[in-house]
């Protein structure tokens, strides 16, 4: 009751409607408002946005490419950052074991572990999303049968899942084979093993949402299954799929890394931040921290960012927890 | 002086977009052994001045101004340890929804006698003898067992009574009912509010009735408050307000009221609430008058609904014999005459809107059939049954969930035209769409909007448009207006009886409102328990009603009788039993 009192003025003031653009909208929206009172949100928006733009504008900004072997001088290997004593100005944040700038690996290193998180996601969202909007929508033997598939998919944990696939295809196809297609690998080991965290998120808000008159009204006007689920059912579903996307880039790029340090993700010569970390490693104990420090201390800022983000989003998105 | 004072009470609830004023200097006073009604439309603010009164403002409202006085001692302002001695020992507090105001995981037992040794310093021993007192004083049987139970094994109504006996134990002065009677059904809300009378009476306990319904005003207060967003525009004794209102939002809200003793035409138009926009269209020279030829268009009988029966499964089992179903639908047999409006009444459970969604082929049914212009359309495949869906349509019950909030308003009307290949072009879509929300009263420009910018009643404008957008010639309405203000529900039922003349419709009218159902319908069926107990002319079955199951639900109405016939277009008068 209170709720619609207070609500009512709101209502009242609606007499001349302007179309309004979507940016207006969005100004005006709980979410951009929420956003702007939220000084952990906005910081970690920055810091996200700035990884981002780093990222994507590597080959501007690194002062040297990583990837070409000429510019490499078995020389410059683990020279310390600029600011140490022995740091060579020419290199900000040092040099790794084979001398290339570890700031141009690194800034090329987060693009190649911000795309496997990206791809691996929109991997993992597809398939969840298709067969938990099926699983729920159809329910009875399809919904049986799709999360039983699910629980077995669970079952086995993704590292494991990954370590077996990757480990075999490089036994069996050669390691040169491999580096070429690691990036392609790991997208589609990390997207499907992580399937059923998107299915079963997508099957609970479905059940919810079909229950919904609106669902009954597309049907006595005789729409097609498909269409339901796509244009009515899904948009209302959005919610829990969005804040679940900020957590599993999140996991994908940990995943990532992980293997890269167990050796079974991107090879040398395209060091992620995982490879990079793992690269350096052995000569953690030998003084040069720097190559191993620097990238861990990148990586763990990203996940940190997307994981406060996705909480962030979590509780705007959730009305039982919106105040005022 | 009175038991309860209230001031020139201000309510405020700051936001972001700016101070809302909820309650706007109310005043008025609560003798002892008096119910006061406190009624008015969603957003008066009636409740807030319940809740205001026991401080439970809900954040982030406050007091703004003004005082309440209990037995001449202020306790507005008041909060924490001081407003909690007031609360259950001087002021009893009614819940809307018994269902959910009793803690599941305590047996009836603990509740109470927590209560009352809270309130009354009594020890265990005197508590338990003293709840026992209470629970039979509101009319449980076998107290001493029922009290042993959980709120689970309690029917709705046996619950509002168990919330009554601890509103009642620690012997309040005043008791606030907030919509106590709401979530109940018709036969249930009568005992309700007798109970409520009589312990008022008996006690001389003072009791504030927050209220949006005429029919329980007009059963059990005294004196009424009239309030219309946030100000108390009439105060009076029931009789006077009911019969000779003087402030014209009383007079529009009680003309909007659904009669019992007359047939109107056509409610008396409704002023003082949301305004129709956008002006009507020629509907019979307009695309939405044009009809088409379709199945047998002779013969008297549009809709035959034959010996329909559908059981749903409430176990599920591997073998049969394990599962266990309800029968929502019991050989339920009726025929819809083309162009007459067909009223289905029975209270909730009694399987009114499983026929209505067995017609609208939502579900299949187990046995019997369904034939729509001379032709069973239970036995269609979907693709067969693809011309029929465009013929039967439906308007629901809830305004608030029966949109996609994801599309605008234009395209959720639109989506049925161009779905079923209705127009010849996007342009003519985009006519369409246009005329219809401007016949519907909600003008042309709202389109780009959002359903969620819309009050309930606008947005049940909206599915009676999105309805129409098929050019059916059967609509069924699902509790259309159950959810909705009486004076916005005038208007509803107005546009569909104005629609009805306009298109010829066929209407299948789902409502468990007897006034309502009186007002709307041509014949009526009633149903109890899946099964139609009785079919017959509207005025014949509240006339001479011959089923015990009829005669006990009409006998059940809530009547609002003696309200002035003034401006009203009378179509008959209605005798009663």
């Amino acid at each position: 009751m209170s709720e619609l009192t207070s609500a009512a003025p709101a209502t009242n003031e609606a007499p001349e409607y302007k179309e309004r653009s979507r940016w207006e909208l969005f100004k005006r929206s709980t979410f951009w408002y929420s956003f702007t009172r939220d000084r952990v949100a906005m910081v970690c928006a920055f810091i996200f946005a700035l990884f981002v733009s780093a990222a994507l504008l590597a080959p501007v900004l690194a002062p040297t490419n990583p990837y070409d072997l000429a510019a490499i001088d078995i020389m410059d290997s683990e020279l310390p950052p600029a600011w140490a004593e022995e740091g060579d100005e020419r290199f900000l944040l040092g040099t790794d074991d084979q001398g290339r700038d570890l700031f141009s690996t690194i800034l090329y290193g987060m693009r190649i572990s911000l795309a496997i998180g990206l791809f691996a996601v929109v991997l993992q969202a597809f398939i969840g999303i298709v067969l938990g909007l099926m699983a729920g929508y159809f329910g009875g033997r399809i919904d049986s049968f799709l999360m039983r598939v699910a629980d077995i998919q669970l079952s086995f944990s993704t590292m494991m899942v990954a370590i077996i696939v990757l480990a075999v295809f490089q036994a069996s196809f050669g390691s040169e084979l491999y580096s070429k297609l690691a990036m392609l690998m790991l997208i589609l080991v990390i997207g499907i093993a992580e399937w059923p965290q998107y299915a079963r998120t997508v099957r609970a808000s479905v059940l919810a949402e079909k229950k919904k008159e609106y669902v009954e009204a597309a049907r006595v006007m005789g729409f097609g299954s498909g269409r339901i689920m796509f244009r009515h059912i899904l948009p209302n579903a959005l919610s829990p799929i969005l804040v679940i996307s900020t957590v599993q880039i999140a996991n994908a790029i940990i995943s990532e890394a992980a293997l890269s340090f167990l050796g079974l993700g991107m090879p040398v010569s395209q060091p992620s931040l995982g490879s990079l970390i793992s690269s350096g490693f052995e000569y953690i104990f030998s003084g040069s921290w720097w190559i191993t420090v620097i990238p861990g201390v990148v990586l763990v800022v990203l996940v940190l960012v997307l994981n406060l983000l996705g909480d962030w989003l979590r509780d705007v998105l959730n009305p039982k927890l919106y105040k005022g | 002086m009175s038991l309860l004072e209230v001031e020139g009470l201000r309510i405020e609830f700051p936001s972001r977009h700016g101070t809302a004023v909820a309650v706007k200097g109310v005043s008025f006073t609560v003798e002892k052994g008096e119910i006061l009604g406190l009624v008015g439309e969603s957003g008066a603010g009636k409740s807030t001045v319940g809740n205001a009164v026991i401080d439970l403002l809900s954040a982030p409202g406050v007091i703004a101004g003004g005082n309440i006085k209990l037995d001449n001692q202020t306790i507005s302002g008041l909060h924490g340890e001081a407003m909690r001695k007031i609360r259950g020992r001087r002021i009893g507090f009614i819940f809307q929804d018994p269902m959910t105001s009793l803690n599941p995981l305590l047996t009836i037992e603990t509740q109470m006698v927590e209560t009352i040794m809270v309130n009354l310093d009594l020890d265990k021993a005197a508590a338990f003898e003293k709840a026992i007192e209470l629970l039979e004083s509101v009319g449980i049987p076998e107290p001493a067992i029922r009290i042993k139970q959980y709120p689970h094994q309690f029917s709705g109504g046996m619950r509002q009574r168990v919330v009554i006996a601890i509103a009642l134990s620690g012997d309040p002065e005043l008791i606030i009912a907030d919509e106590p009677t709401t979530a109940l059904d018709v036969s249930i809300q009568n005992q309700i509010l007798e109970l409520i009378r009589e312990l008022c009476k008996k006690r001389q306990v003072g009791c504030l009735f927050v209220t949006h319904d005429m029919g329980v005003i007009a059963n059990v207060t005294d004196r009424v408050a009239v309030m219309y967003m946030g100000d108390l525009v009439e105060l009076g004794t029931t009789e006077q307000i009911l019969c000779r209102p003087e402030h014209p939002y009383t007079q529009s809200l009680i003309s909007a009221v659904p009669r019992t003793d007359v047939k109107l035409h056509r409610f008396p138009s409704v002023e003082y609430i949301e305004k129709a926009e956008g002006h009507q269209i020629d509907v019979k020279n307009h695309w939405l008058g044009e009809q088409e030829v379709f199945g047998n268009p002779s013969g008297d009988v549009l809709l035959k609904v034959k010996d329909v029966d559908l059981r749903f499964e409430t176990q599920s089992a591997f073998f049969k014999k394990n599962r266990r179903y309800v029968q929502a639908s019991n050989k339920v047999s009726f025929d819809v005459r083309p162009g007459e409006t067909f009223g289905l009444v029975g209270e909730s459970g009694s399987g009114k809107s499983t026929i209505a969604r067995v017609i609208a082929g939502l579900y299949p049914p187990d046995a019997g059939s369904i034939e729509f212009a001379g032709q069973d359309i239970t036995r269609l495949t979907e693709k067969e049954r693809k011309p029929f869906r465009r013929q039967i349509q439906m308007v629901f019950q809830n305004p608030y969930s029966s949109m996609n909030a994801r599309m605008t308003v234009r395209d959720i009307i639109a989506e049925p035209i161009r779905f079923h290949d209705l127009a010849e072009s996007e342009r003519q879509v985009n006519q369409i769409v246009s005329d219809l929300l401007d016949h519907v009263g909600l003008g042309r420009a709202s389109g780009v909007k959002y359903p969620h910018e819309f009050s309930g009643g606008q947005r049940q404008r909206i599915s009676i448009a999105r309805a129409l957008a098929t050019r059916p010639r059967f609509l069924i309405c699902d509790e259309p207006t159950s959810a909705l203000d009486v004076s916005v529900q005038a208007q509803i039922l107005n546009l569909l009886k104005d629609l009805q003349e306009e298109l010829g419709l066929t209407m299948l009218f789902i409502s468990h409102d007897l006034p309502v159902i009186l007002q709307m319908c041509d014949r009526i069926g009633v149903m109890k328990m899946g099964s139609l107990v009785e079919t017959g002319d509207t005025d014949r079955i509240f006339s001479d009603p011959q089923h015990e199951y009829t005669q006990h639900l009409i006998s059940m109405m809530p009547r609002v009788e003696n309200l002035s016939h003034e401006g009203l277009e009378i179509e008959a008068q209605v005798a009663h039993v």
